[in-house]
């Protein structure tokens, strides 16, 4: 078996290298350990990389695998008195920044190397405008006049594509958007002209428009400036279209590293080839049930001595359990940490049940649409959000949050309901949930009228229609145990007769929902996200629904949890004969999940169809481009795409554009659009669309 | 990066929780808190049972031992009239812990409760109680609690004046409410409430069930506060001659009344009483901290 360093020396591995200078950036055997009260949590093991000049280096690995802290160990941000690092070298422009001093490291920081951080809302301060926060760096690290630094943080928003940029300098981080904040921390991660940029999860919080958008700007600045790129993600499919290398993280360990079209076309370790198959993609048929990457990565407390993967990997054999393999090469010049790479590479992923073959996908099923379960008509939720007393004759605002929705839901299928954020998508739930009070229209359950039941109706309604939510961290309570939260409801509508019968109850629905009994007696804290959102599940299933509002369910979760989650979604649904709302802006997942689909924008309803129907076909120029953003996990395939990106960003719902709301960034948008709202159309057989241009 | 408890799934790696004593489960976790604790049960002994505890009568006037240093028969000396300071301290936490820790414990439950409904409810509900609130909030404590005292009169029951208590309690309410409602703002967007409301629960349940276990730690900390401040503002009440009057004992009565002539010749006038407040206050602070830590599942862990 050969070594690392003769495994660089190997001739595809150099292939993969030529005609490159020498690296920008390169990390060389990094340990990193956190020394806590419970013990020393050995975050990073022995990790390498190299990037260089010009060049997007991606790391990928599921939340807790250790891929933040290692480039943070880069600009040297660990918190001081807990993290260590025990050994290692990161080489930058030939000197190693674990020995410069803290005064040397601030003026690599900002300067040569910057950071982009998750989440746009609260990386920039809130009280400080932005022309200032663009040239704070600038003052910190060159000898530069006020006007020079001005005229430097015009030409940064010119270059970030942010419009009317004179005014920009002046205003506040709120008085921009999520994918405009995001800009100006890309702006000043620019701003010293840095020679390496690190990102750490730049568009996770990002529609997928604007995470389009906002990537291609990054590649484009990267090529266009020579500036080297280092994307931190979670989800392998972002990077797909613009990483040159891949590097692959599993509990603190590298797994796999190969530049990016070898990881998408011939990925070679378990891990990568679960992560890839655990996304719905939108460029496949759709598969019957997803495959996922079953239980949870291991505590780095105390990981396991052999291959870390070995407990949720289908081709472990008593070997990996036994002892640890070692990064190694690959005839293509892949680096790959797997006793079995070989035998993969030979055979297929699918002889050792890592990738099922595709699924027949479920028959479509039989749903009777005579009578609707659920019936929203002509649905209206305005907020009335101006300040003070509107007594002194001040302006009223009003956000149409919804506007004259209506849709119809039938027992037994999920409709998904799919958009931007900000499109009101979420207020359509709330407003079905009773969270929030129609302003117009109404909601008719089975055929009752919501708005006129009487309160003892009303409770009956409530116990028949359910939620799950989104942040699995924040929507169960943290101070009742997982057995209160779940038998909350049922003591409450005296569904048990006592808590004896509550408690055997939540042991059911534990089960039911892919967790153990035991866990009654834990604090929400200390479940990980994906098992929260079971306990979510859990709660919802409890008054015995028969109509659940799913709010974006997945979509704080990782890849390969996701997977888990949908999967329990759609067998509980077939088990219970659920009725689902599915409201999520992953095109992809909702394809997988839903029976029929509804796209909205700012409020109103764009398109309506069966899934096939809208996804073979999709009408309206809205849905076609939120199509067209969605990423495709194949290097290949999606360079090959013809990608084109969304431009501009929804508009404030308090000043909705007249006529049709789409027409500002439609490509297809003319006078006619401006004038009148585009109804919904019959223009298939059952596929609606509000475009007056089809 | 924010899920750290990645605990696995396999039964094998958790441990069964052992169910333990509830006290003794404080005291291994809380060591000071313990502390804090045993200090208010001792100061709680010693004025419910003062008659036994104290060496002598405190009220007894005794011109043959005037302004006596600290000695074997008055271990704390004694004032300008003779009287023995330690029982006069012992007999004192009748009255602070009576009138300092109901005060405090009512003024703050009830600001607490109406922090909550204003944070729940919003809108005019907020409004209204918001500007009661400003009004309350206005007066200058002393103000308030002169007025309270001067209308209501004297009510003592069992030789604690509840009107006194009243009188301190009061003011506390506006404050209290205004930092409980900004928690439970806060509070009420989160999922979790959503969730409450989805299931069609009463009001009533979810502000005592979901808001109320969530603010324990805000509320906590200010009622050890104003436990001290409580126990303060009596011994202002009682400079003024409004609240607890000579000759009764009383800590801040102690430190105000004739002290303030002598304090130079006979310094333990003051020394003890002050010690005694002090050691209240800090007692009830640690305690209060170990108190919020215990109850937070989180920190608990």
């Amino acid at each position: 078996m050969p070594t690392l360093v003769e495994a660089r020396a190997h001739p595809a591995f150099r292939e993969a290298s030529k005609g490159r200078e020498a690296p920008l950036l390169s990390v060389q055997d990094l340990h990193l350990h956190f020394v806590t009260s419970r013990g020393v949590v050995r975050a990073v093991e022995g990790i390498s990389y190299e990037v260089h000049p010009g060049e997007m280096v991606a790391i990928v690995g599921e939340s807790g695998c250790g891929k933040s802290v290692s480039a943070l160990s880069i600009m040297r941000l660990l918190p001081k008195l807990t993290a260590r690092i025990v050994s290692g070298k990161i080489m930058f422009n030939g000197r190693n920044l674990l020995d410069l001093s803290d005064s040397e490291m601030r003026s690599v920081r900002g300067k040569d190397i910057s950071m982009i951080f998750q989440e746009p809302m609260t990386s920039l301060n809130p009280v400080l405008k932005i022309g200032f926060q663009l040239t704070e760096a600038l003052y910190m690290h060159q000898q530069i006049s006020k006007t020079a630094a001005r005229e430097r943080a015009l030409e940064l928003l010119k270059m970030v594509g942010i419009p009317d940029p004179e005014r920009r300098l002046d205003q506040y981080p709120h008085q921009f958007s999520g994918g405009m904040r995001q800009r100006v921390m890309i702006a000043i991660g620019l701003a010293c002209n840095p020679k390496l940029i690190i990102a750490d999860e730049p568009t996770t919080a990002l529609d997928v428009t604007i995470q389009a958008q906002i990537l291609k700007l990054m590649k484009d600045l990267s090529r266009d400036l020579g500036i080297a790129m280092i994307v931190i993600t979670h989800n392998l499919g972002i990077v797909a279209r613009y990483a040159d290398r891949v590097n692959v993280m599993y509990a603190a360990k590298m797994v796999e590293q190969a530049d990016a079209e070898s990881i998408f076309s011939t990925p070679r370790h378990p891990y990568t080839i679960g992560l890839l198959r655990s996304v719905p993609r939108l460029d496949r048929p759709r598969e019957g049930k997803l495959a996922t990457i079953e239980g949870l990565p291991p505590n780095l407390l105390s990981p396991p001595s052999g291959c870390r993967f070995a407990d949720r990997c289908k081709a472990a054999i008593d070997t990996c359990r036994a002892s640890d393999p070692q990064l190694r090469p690959m005839d293509e010049g892949q680096l790959v940490r797997c006793f079995r790479a070989e035998e993969i590479a030979e055979r297929g992923p699918e002889a050792f049940g890592l990738a099922p073959p595709h699924g027949e996908a479920r028959s479509a099923k039989t749903i009777d649409r005579s009578k609707p379960l659920l019936k929203l008509d002509r649905l209206e939720t305005f907020f009335d959000v101006s300040s003070g007393f509107s007594l002194f004759g001040s302006e009223k605002s009003i956000v149409k949050a919804v506007n004259d929705v209506s849709l119809d839901i039938y027992q037994g299928e999920t409709l998904g309901l799919v958009g931007e954020s900000g499109c009101g998508k979420t207020t359509v739930g709330r407003t079905i949930l009773q969270l929030e009070k129609a302003t117009g229209g109404t909601i008719r359950y089975r055929e009752k009228d919501l708005a006129q039941l009487s309160s003892d109706e009303m409770k009956k309604v409530r116990r028949d229609i359910q939620v799950i939510f989104q942040d699995p961290f924040s929507s169960l309570n943290p101070r009742m145990t997982i057995g209160q939260i779940i038998a909350e409801p049922m003591l409450v509508y005296k569904l048990q007769p006592n808590r004896k019968a509550a408690r055997e109850r939540v042991s059911d629905l534990l089960t039911t929902v892919g967790l153990y009994p035991y866990m009654a007696d834990r604090y929400p804290h200390e479940l990980s996200g994906g098992q929260r959102q079971r306990v979510g599940i859990a709660r919802a299933l409890a008054l015995e629904p028969s109509f659940i509002v799913c709010d974006e369910p997945v979509s704080a979760l990782d890849v390969s949890i996701q997977a888990q989650v949908i999967n329990l979604l759609e067998e509980l649904q077939e088990r219970l004969g659920l009725t689902y709302l599915f409201i999520a802006h992953d095109l992809a997942v909702v394809r997988h999940i839903s029976d029929r689909v509804a796209v909205m924008y700012l409020g109103r309803m764009m398109e309506l169809a069966d899934r096939d129907e809208l996804y073979d076909n999709p009408l309206h120029p809205y849905t076609k481009a939120l199509l067209d953003a969605v990423p495709v996990p194949d290097a290949r395939l999606e360079r090959e795409r013809d990608h084109r990106i969304l431009g501009g960003e929804v508009p404030s719902p308090l000043r909705p554009p007249q006529g049709c709301v789409f027409s500002t960034r439609c490509p297809l948008a003319s006078k006619e659009c401006r004038q009148e709202v585009p109804p919904l159309r019959e223009i298939r057989p059952n596929h609606y669309a509000a475009c007056i241009k089809l | 990066m924010t899920d750290t408890t990645t605990d696995t799934v396999p039964a094998v790696t958790y441990k069964v929780r052992k169910a333990r004593h509830p006290i003794l489960g404080f005291v291994l976790q809380q060591p000071l808190g313990a502390m804090g604790l045993l200090v208010i049960i001792i100061m709680m002994l010693c004025g419910l049972f003062a008659e036994v505890v104290a060496p002598y009568d405190p009220l007894q006037i005794d011109y043959m031992a005037i302004l006596q240093a600290p000695s074997a028969d008055h271990w704390m000396g004694t004032d300008d009239f003779g009287r023995d300071i330690l029982s006069r301290v012992i007999y004192g936490a009748r009255t602070a812990l009576a009138v300092g820790f109901i005060a405090s414990l009512a003024g703050c439950s009830i600001g607490a409760i109406i922090g909550m409904v204003s944070a729940y409810f919003g809108g005019w509900v907020d409004t209204i109680i918001q500007r009661l609130m400003d009004v309350l909030l206005s007066f200058p404590i002393i103000v308030l609690a002169l007025a309270i005292v001067a209308i209501l009169g004297k009510n003592v029951v069992g030789g604690i004046d509840i009107n006194l208590i009243i009188a301190i309690g009061l003011p506390i309410i506006p404050k209290v409410a205004r930092v409980i409602r900004s928690s439970a703002l806060a509070i009420r967007e989160l999922p979790y409430i959503d969730a409450a409301r989805a299931a069609g629960f009463s009001h009533k349940r979810i502000v005592m069930r979901h808001i109320l276990p969530n603010v324990t730690a805000p509320f906590l900390i200010m009622l050890t506060a104003y436990v001290a401040q409580a126990i303060l503002l009596e011994a202002s009440l009682s400079f003024l001659g409004l609240g607890v009057t000579e000759p009764t004992p009383a800590w801040g009565l102690m430190l105000s009344g004739s002290a303030a002539q002598y304090y130079q010749e006979a310094p333990w006038m003051i020394i003890f009483p002050g010690i005694a407040i002090s050691l209240a206050v800090f007692a009830f602070n640690l305690f209060g901290d170990a108190l919020r830590d215990w109850l937070d599942p989180k920190v608990r862990m």
